[in-house]
């Protein structure tokens, strides 16, 4: 649900990262807040706990300039992945426009993953979306952990509509923009195509 | 569905919004949407970051709207959050919009609840005509080639 703003030709879209606790969401925002130019940037916003678990969100907005006349800006949230911040995950929904589930590589975490796929599409629809539809992209992260599984099998099990993937270091930025720029894109593709 | 603001009715917005500032005796007056998307505010507006705002009070409506349906309540319209010397007066318009007053001691939460009713009813009429129009689909010309103008390569172009 983008806002288009007619008097200030401007278009501002939600994106929300997705995923089970401890995949690396934040770590993507804080990445991108610390790679991108601080004119295009608004504050990093973190709602944590104490320990740095997210509590109820992180929002970074972002400025990503003209695309013809019009001035296009992103909001970037992240969901609490903890399991039982089921009922905040499902306020982050509101207005999505576009959606970066961050999949956690290692074996360990594999039915965690499943279970946050299913937990996303249950509250997508919760509010309105349905998750075959709306800009959809997987980030598949910790791809240098010894423990992370081989890419082939997770996409068997992880890709539910043959929607993108990227392997990603989040803490090193591997990935992290490339996932962006594919999750942006959909969503202004989609935009168009309504618009 | 996409909320779609045009030229004219930003203005009656923002004229709304001015004339309640001016009533209420506030500091700063922001009108958001519940996704957290900001779209309008008057007064000292430079002097709080507005994005953040929006982004933390549709934060604070939808986690107290969950909290109201947990006890069985439709919605708690009214939030109202006191500090020291500023006040930050929380109201849901047309259900879809927020309306934010920041004021001091020069008003009072009396004042400030009396005049958000009457700004509440003509904000209501506007969105009204805001859905309308977005359902008719009268989109501008100009906007509209805008958006069909826009390439792959435009959209590669702002990763830079």
């Amino acid at each position: 649900m983008a806002f288009i703003n007619y008097a200030s030709r401007e278009v501002n879209c939600k994106i929300v990262y997705y995923g089970p606790g401890l995949c690396g969401k934040t770590t993507n925002l804080q990445y991108i807040y610390d790679k991108t130019n601080p004119n295009t940037k608004g504050k990093l916003i973190s709602l944590a706990t104490e320990t740095d678990r997210t509590l109820f969100f992180d929002f970074l907005p972002l400025d990503l300039g003209m695309v013809r006349s019009l001035r296009v800006r992103f909001h970037l949230y992240t969901v609490p992945g903890q399991v039982f911040y089921d009922a905040s995950r499902k306020l982050i929904l509101k207005g999505v426009d576009g959606v970066v589930f961050v999949a956690d590589s290692q074996e360990a975490r594999f039915d965690a993953n499943l279970e946050s796929i299913d937990n996303l599409e249950k509250n997508l629809s919760e509010q309105g979306f349905d998750l075959m539809k709306i800009p959809y992209i997987l980030q598949l992260n910790k791809r240098d952990l010894p423990t992370a599984m081989p890419v082939d099998e997770l996409i068997d099990e992880l890709r539910i509509k043959s929607e993108p993937y990227f392997e990603a270091i989040a803490p090193q930025g591997v990935g992290v923009f490339e996932t962006l720029k594919a999750c942006a894109k959909q969503v202004l593709t989609e935009l168009k195509k309504n618009g | 569905m996409d909320l779609i603001m045009f030229d004219e009715e930003y203005r009656k917005i923002q004229a709304v919004i001015d004339q309640l500032h001016g009533d209420a005796r506030g500091k700063i007056v922001y009108l958001v949407d519940k996704a957290g998307q900001h779209i309008a505010g008057s007064g000292d507006v430079d002097s709080i970051d507005a994005t953040s705002l929006a982004s933390l009070t549709a934060g604070n409506v939808a986690a107290t709207d969950g909290l109201a349906k947990l006890i069985g309540e439709k919605e708690f319209s009214i939030l109202f959050h006191e500090g020291k010397k500023d006040h930050i007066h929380i109201s849901i318009v047309a259900n879809r919009l927020i309306l934010v007053i920041i004021f001091d001691d020069r008003s009072s939460l009396g004042l400030v609840r009396l005049r958000v009713k009457k700004t509440s009813g003509e904000l209501e009429g506007i969105f009204k005509e805001i859905l309308e129009k977005a359902s008719r689909s009268q989109k501008s010309e100009e906007i509209e080639s805008a958006f069909s103008e826009i390439t792959d390569e435009d959209i590669d172009n702002l990763f830079g």
